[in-house]
């Protein structure tokens, strides 16, 4: 098992966002999480990531059976989890070449292996550019500076792609896309997906699910997974809203 | 004058130094003289400053004055370590290399020479003798002696300094390369003296090193006279990077004609007190001033930014840009005076300092400021103060980055929208691999030049980050 969360309770400044959520994802399998806003989908995902600033006050995070509780950011990401941001950060000055090529060379280092020489890696950068359909007037300016909100996301999936993670969990990277970026997105998920990672899709939206088709679609309300089920769900999802959940959970 | 003032062992040297300088120049240079004779004047009823001035009132200069220095006022022979600053250079910059050492020019056969086009380039003291009209026309009239007491001194001590003229339509090919090496043996208190005339339509590119290669003690208190004709173009640069033991005051007196565009670009990577004054005044419509700047400090280092752009004219623009990172006790202080005059209309004139600081002990004190007197003009000014921003140095992390390099990344890239501005390539690169080395602790004095030409950092893409 890729992932497995067990009881995950995460408060900030002592209010409780997480209350208690569970979660198995395999080698293969795309999840959805779902829900409405501020349920904490997005807590869920930067907890994973190590985002400091949260308290996890019970439950496990478990990453290839190792608990990550106490791991440093970068040190997740080495051992092959990405966060596609909902609000990608802008930094003036540093090429996204640059960027790239450092964070390439320091997963490679953790592993015990040399860095990426010139050649290979412009190889990968010109392979994977294709696959997002990004242009190189991206990957030759700044990390995200002066991006429209659909090149933002575009440069999260062109990021994964260069970066090959074993569990890549987008955090609503639909949102404030087109259609035409939004089929771009999708497509360079399904590319990038093989038997040995795995993807777990943050989503509002319905939208984003007739893209990427899901294994599995889990409902998070108010702090934890209520429902789960098959593709089917996030259809029913959307035909009934998120009030149906809200009934049911009442109920 | 005050007992505190009293005890500053300089003020006895003066004399003595002024009336040696005296003796030295002779007839030939009485109009000169005369000028010597009133800034002394002013400096005496100045006297050096101190922190009740508004203008020094986050610079102490006390501690840099507490030092008994000589002047060299003898016959500049080349010392011998010099052989090895002639080499120094920029890899792949084709520059016109010019020595200053203790602030005077070096020279093997002429002390000052024709190139091409007519462009006169040497020493000053030489151009007073031999070019006594265009010298005269220009020297002493943008530098101010009756209320800076600074370059009042300057102007009744300093032995010599660059002079360079670029005659109309002329623009000169190479950057001219200035390096003023000072401190060998002693203690010295070095007043370099430039001056830069710029022909209407003339284009001239001035790169301006103070280096120290050693740790002695020195204070140079250099004042540089640029006149810009209309519609002339100067990209200048101040690459500073002397010793945690000295002290630099450098003074650019700047005029602009109309149509002219200055760009004036500060890297401080290194030093124990420093404080950069830049006058320009925008004195002929259209005329342009970029003025920018970027200062790294740590231990207790001072730096000091001050800048007076002086609207004067009509539609005229102008820009400063100063950024600061500032580690363990460092203080840097931001003082920007936009004088907007009454006749000024049309200006667009925008000021911005922003700072990192590092640690709870740093200080920058900054004051932007903007007077104006004209009613139809658009101006901006504002001063930021912050740490390294959390959610960029997460962002960062989240790709496999570690939180060094990750900081590292951000400081970077924070100084490089300075120094992204410098225009010539190869000095860019420099720039910006001094900057990295400077930021992970590496960059030392070198005991060459300022330029660290002896060990450039090799690279595959524009910067290897995996190094930072």
């Amino acid at each position: 098992m890729l992932l497995q969360i067990k009881n995950l309770h995460v408060s900030i400044n002592g209010r409780e966002i997480l209350k208690g959520v569970n979660l198995e994802v395999n080698k293969g399998e795309v999840h959805a999480i779902m829900g409405p806003n501020g349920t904490g989908k997005s807590t869920l995902a930067a907890v994973i990531a190590g985002k400091e600033g949260y308290e996890i006050t019970q439950g496990e995070i478990l990453y290839n059976g190792k608990d990550i509780q106490e791991m440093a950011a970068e040190v997740r990401a080495q051992e092959g989890i990405f966060l596609g941001f909902q609000y990608p950060v802008e930094i003036p000055g540093v090429s996204m070449t640059n960027f790239m090529r450092t964070a390439i060379n320091e997963i490679r280092k953790y592993h015990g292996e040399e860095p990426m020489s010139a050649k290979e890696f412009l190889a990968r950068m010109a392979e994977k550019k294709d696959l997002v359909e990004i242009t190189s007037k991206l990957t030759n300016r700044s990390v995200n500076e002066g991006f429209s909100g659909g090149e933002k996301k575009k440069n999260e999936i062109f990021q994964m792609a260069m970066l090959e993670p074993q569990l890549a969990i987008l955090d609503e990277t639909d949102s404030g896309l087109d259609i035409d970026a939004l089929r771009i997105v999708a497509n360079g998920v399904n590319k990038l997906k093989t038997n040995e990672n795995a993807t777990v899709v943050i989503t509002h939206y319905q939208r984003l699910l007739d893209y990427i088709v899901p294994d599995f679609v889990h409902v998070l309300f108010e702090g934890k997974v209520v429902l789960s089920g098959g593709k089917e769900l996030a259809l029913e999802l959307e035909e009934k809203g998120y009030d149906w959940i809200k009934n049911n959970t009442e109920r | 004058m005050s007992t505190e003032m009293n005890s500053i062992p300089a003020l006895k040297s003066i004399p003595k130094w002024y009336k040696t300088i005296l003796a030295k120049e002779g007839r030939a240079f009485a109009g000169l003289q005369n000028l010597r004779s009133v800034a002394l004047d002013d400096f005496n009823r100045l006297g050096f400053p101190h922190k009740k001035l508004e203008k020094w009132r986050n610079t102490d200069p006390k501690t840099a004055l507490s030092f008994d220095y000589s002047m060299a006022t003898d016959d500049l022979r080349m010392p011998e370590i010099l052989n090895e600053v002639f080499e120094c250079e920029v890899h792949e910059l084709d520059s016109f290399i010019i020595n200053l050492y203790k602030g005077r020019f070096v020279y093997k056969d002429n002390p000052i020479y024709t190139l091409e086009n007519g462009v006169i380039v040497g020493s000053l003291s030489a151009a007073f003798e031999v070019y006594p009209d265009l010298v005269n026309k220009h020297f002493g009239k943008y530098a101010i002696t009756e209320k800076n007491a600074f370059q009042a001194l300057n102007t009744a001590l300093f032995l010599d300094g660059l002079f360079v003229y670029v005659p109309k339509n002329v623009a000169f090919s190479k950057p001219l390369q200035l390096i003023n090496a000072v401190g060998t043996t002693e203690d010295v208190f070095v007043q370099n003296r430039n001056l830069i005339i710029l022909e209407p339509g003339s284009e001239l590119t001035l790169i301006q090193c103070d280096d120290s290669y050693n740790y002695k003690r020195s204070l140079t208190n250099s004042v540089t006279e640029i006149v810009l004709g209309a519609n002339a173009s100067l990209d200048h640069y101040r690459l500073q990077n002397i010793n945690n033991n000295s002290t630099l005051i450098s003074s650019l007196a700047i005029e602009q004609e109309c149509d002219s565009r200055l760009s004036s670009n500060s890297i401080i990577l290194n030093g124990g007190l420093i404080r950069n004054e830049t006058y320009t005044k925008l004195n002929g419509t259209g005329a342009h001033a970029d003025v920018l700047g970027v200062y790294l400090a740590d231990k207790n280092q001072h730096i000091d930014n001050q800048v007076f752009i002086d609207h004067a004219m009509p539609n005229c623009t102008s820009n400063e840009q100063f950024k600061g990172i500032l580690d363990d006790y460092a203080r840097a202080v931001f003082n920007g005076h936009i004088l907007v005059r009454k006749d000024a209309q049309k200006t667009e004139a925008f000021q911005n300092n922003a700072n990192i600081i590092l640690t709870d002990k740093a200080m920058i004190n900054s004051k932007p400021f903007l007077e104006i007197y004209a009613d139809d003009v658009k101006c901006s000014h504002g001063a930021t103060v912050g740490q390294l921003d959390d959610s960029a140095l997460f962002y960062i992390r989240q790709r496999g980055i570690s939180e060094d390099n990750a900081r590292m990344l951000l400081m970077y890239a924070f100084a490089a929208e300075v120094t992204s501005e410098i225009r010539i390539d190869s000095l860019r690169d420099r720039i910006e691999d001094m900057v990295k080395k400077r930021l992970r602790g590496e960059l030392s004095i070198c005991d060459q030049c300022v330029l660290q030409c002896s060990s450039p950092e090799k690279y595959n893409f524009e910067i290897d980050m995996s190094k930072i």
